[in-house]
């Protein structure tokens, strides 16, 4: 007999039933809801308490200030999807937003197994977008493509997502239920909430320890 | 060696240890105010009684839910195989390894795997299994086992790790945190690049979707499932759960009874391998379903309770004996209250008959669980299951009666036979009035720190009489 059956034939044998619990109220996961001006400020008041950082930035001009930033911290090389809107606006307004100060474009557009080491070590910062995010825990909601896969939020020392402000739910179960996750599933799907972080020596809080040590959300209004 | 052997003498070194205890301590009392930090504004009641109905609702159809969640990943490019016990488990991971000729495996954090030992089972193949969470990578690298299921090497402190990553990996001695986490990235980094397969653990496992969900702040979770070319999940078949909505609630509970954080910084879903025309995520995925005993917990209405468990280690946080013993003193995979009720069913109640008593039964445990397993219950039915001392609920935990003593029956029996005859329970309690002088001062380890109980001169009885006018 196969381990399947074996298990299976098991369980099917109980005499009884298994007492039934009271049926599931999920009220008390919804009850909570927010002003969109209220999820916009609980999302960056969460995601800041756990080290990531929120710019709000203007839907028509968003580049300028991302440019700013990556200046800063002396970014020289940054992925960025290709097909997605966002990839696609800061392609044709790079020029102009970075001269030729800008840290380098970069595309993820061929398989992982084809440059490893140069994505593991060469990268300097990704940019993807977010299907939205959620104010309760200051989360992220990313579904990864070909266009951006998985690796781009996960690999590079920084990561940057774009969230448009009117896509901020107020908790996971109002996404799961408004985008109806449950027709169809990808094969990943993410929440992000925050940088890649451990506690792992003594309850310190360390930053980055195998993902990125940063996370700046580019919220756009 | 045994754990009934041990386990007085292993808690009787961790008490005499004030680094573990001061390394306990410490981190326990941090958990125990994050924890109720983050429950703040929330009707905590109430999401724990939807937590434990949604996780008894999914065990009450354990079987259907294992069978569609099969379907699900099937459809999905998930394939699924099942184990009855830890070694025909680690044989499947084992096999799987060797048909894509692995020599490094990669690992993220698995309870289940330290449960079957299968790091273990696969260097005796000749496999390389590395384990990636840090902590899990700082037990590997002393050979030791975790002492905590969310924090593995709660029991080091700083300078205790930055020694031994200096004299396991050549690091610099420094007590620094962000330099030795640092270091143990790079270190980490070169071996996901190598690694032929990754195996990972599984929090939730979606039957109507075929999702494998999974929760972590590192990232090493993440680079596990998605770098190597083949993963593979390995899970108890407990912790199969309906539908995506049904893990909102324990997602809300998991992260915050765990270490107080509303959320943890990843929570990954998976549902297939990597898709035509996509650039990343492995080639493949198998699903590994182990029983190794829960089918056997399963058939019994209140231990059934505890395959609710979504280990979060809260009730060991708040357990007063596990904060003063640490988690090595019980010498089982899972230490701390659930692992007092969880382990006999696993090993047997003669490996692990101490385990139930090594509780003050203060109930800690059962007021923080996030799906209310009645811990402290549980602990009381196993106690009874060690002795088979009640003949009307008749024992079924493999190994009970193992504690039974003839003697202890009889007397026992003696006293019941005394009490329910009135004339004789009168005279005997004249007589032991009168002859208690003869009591012992000393009565073992219950005098070490107590003094011995005396008999008081007149009865409560008598003395309830006098004080109403009666004659005693």
């Amino acid at each position: 007999m196969s381990a399947r059956e074996q298990i299976l034939g098991r369980l099917r044998q109980r005499k009884a039933a298994v007492p039934e619990s009271e049926p599931p109220d999920f009220s008390v996961l919804t009850r909570r809801q927010w002003s969109a001006e209220e999820k916009l400020d609980l999302f960056q008041q969460q995601i800041e308490s756990v080290h990531g950082e929120v710019l709000r930035v203007p839907r028509e001009d968003w580049l300028t200030p991302l440019v700013g930033w990556l200046l800063q911290r002396e970014v020289k090389t940054l992925l960025a999807p290709r097909q997605h809107e966002v990839g696609q606006t800061l392609r044709a307004g790079w020029a102009a937003a970075a001269g030729n100060l800008g840290p380098e474009l970069k595309d993820y557009d061929q398989p992982i197994e084809a440059w490893k080491p140069t994505l593991f070590s060469e990268v300097d910062a990704a940019l993807t977008s977010t299907l939205g995010g959620i104010a309760e825990t200051g989360s992220l909601i990313l579904w990864p493509d070909a266009d951006q896969p998985r690796l781009m939020s996960l690999v590079p020392p920084i990561h940057i997502a774009v969230l448009d402000a009117d896509r901020i739910y107020s908790n996971w179960l109002d996404v799961l239920r408004d985008q109806d996750w449950a027709r169809s599933m990808p094969a990943n799907a993410l929440l992000v909430s925050g940088p890649s972080k451990t506690a792992d020596i003594e309850q310190t809080l360390a930053y980055g320890v195998h993902g990125p040590a940063e996370l700046l959300v580019l919220v756009r209004q | 060696m045994t754990v009934d052997q041990t386990f007085h003498t292993r808690a009787r070194e961790s008490l005499a240890n004030p680094q573990i205890r001061a390394n306990f301590r410490n981190a326990m009392d941090g958990l125990m105010n994050k924890r109720t930090a983050a429950f703040q504004g929330w009707e905590l009641e109430e999401l724990r009684t939807l937590g434990a109905a949604v996780r008894q609702q999914a065990l009450s159809r354990l079987p259907d839910l294992l069978e569609q969640l099969e379907a699900s990943c099937e459809r999905n490019g998930i394939r699924v195989h099942w184990a009855t016990d830890g070694d025909e488990a680690c044989r499947v991971i084992t096999e799987l390894c060797q048909q894509h000729q692995a020599r490094h495996v990669i690992k993220g954090k698995s309870m289940v795997s330290e449960e079957m030992e299968l790091n273990h089972h696969l260097e005796e193949a000749g496999i390389e299994a590395l384990e990636s969470d840090l902590g899990e990578y700082i037990v590997q690298l002393a050979e030791e086992t975790p002492s905590h299921i969310i924090m593995p090497a709660i029991h080091k402190n700083t300078g205790e790790i930055s020694d031994l990553m200096h004299a396991k990996t050549g690091t610099e001695p420094r007590r620094d945190v962000p330099y030795l986490t640092n270091a143990a990235r790079q270190q980490l980094r070169e071996k996901f690049m190598q690694a032929d397969v990754g195996i990972s653990g599984v929090n939730f496992a979606v039957a109507d979707t075929g999702t494998l969900c999974l929760v972590e702040n590192e990232g090493n979770g993440r680079l596990t499932t998605t770098v190597p070319p083949v993963h593979i999940a390995v899970t108890g078949i407990e912790k199969v759960v309906g539908s995506l909505e049904d893990v909102a609630p324990l997602l809300a509970l998991l992260t915050r009874s765990a270490t107080g954080q509303h959320i943890t910084t990843y929570f990954n879903m998976i549902s297939g391998p990597r898709p035509e025309g996509h650039l990343d995520g492995p080639r493949e995925v198998h699903l590994v379903l182990v029983d190794n005993g829960r089918s056997e917990i399963w058939q019994d209405d209140e231990l059934l309770e505890t395959l609710r468990c979504i280990r979060c280690g809260a009730c060991m946080n708040h357990c007063p004996v596990y904060t003063r013993v640490g988690g090595h003193a019980y010498g089982t995979t899972y230490p701390g209250p659930i692992g007092k009720i969880l382990m006999p069913h696993l090993q047997g109640l003669e490996k692990t008959q101490d385990l139930p008593s090594a509780s003050s039964l203060c109930g800690a445990c059962g007021e923080v669980c996030p799906v209310k397993i009645p811990i402290p219950q549980l602990l009381v039915r196993l106690r009874r299951e060690a002795v088979d001392g009640d003949r009307l609920h008749p024992s079924v935990v493999r190994g009970h009666g193992v504690k039974r003593r003839r003697l202890e029956a009889l007397i026992w029996r003696l006293w019941a036979w005394g009490h329910s005859r009135p004339a004789l329970y009168r005279m005997g309690l004249s007589v032991a009035n009168r002859l208690r002088f003869l009591q012992p001062r000393k009565l073992g380890a219950w005098t070490r720190h107590r003094t011995a109980p005396v008999l008081a001169g007149k009865s409560l009885h008598a003395r309830m009489a006098r004080r109403n006018g009666g004659d005693a």
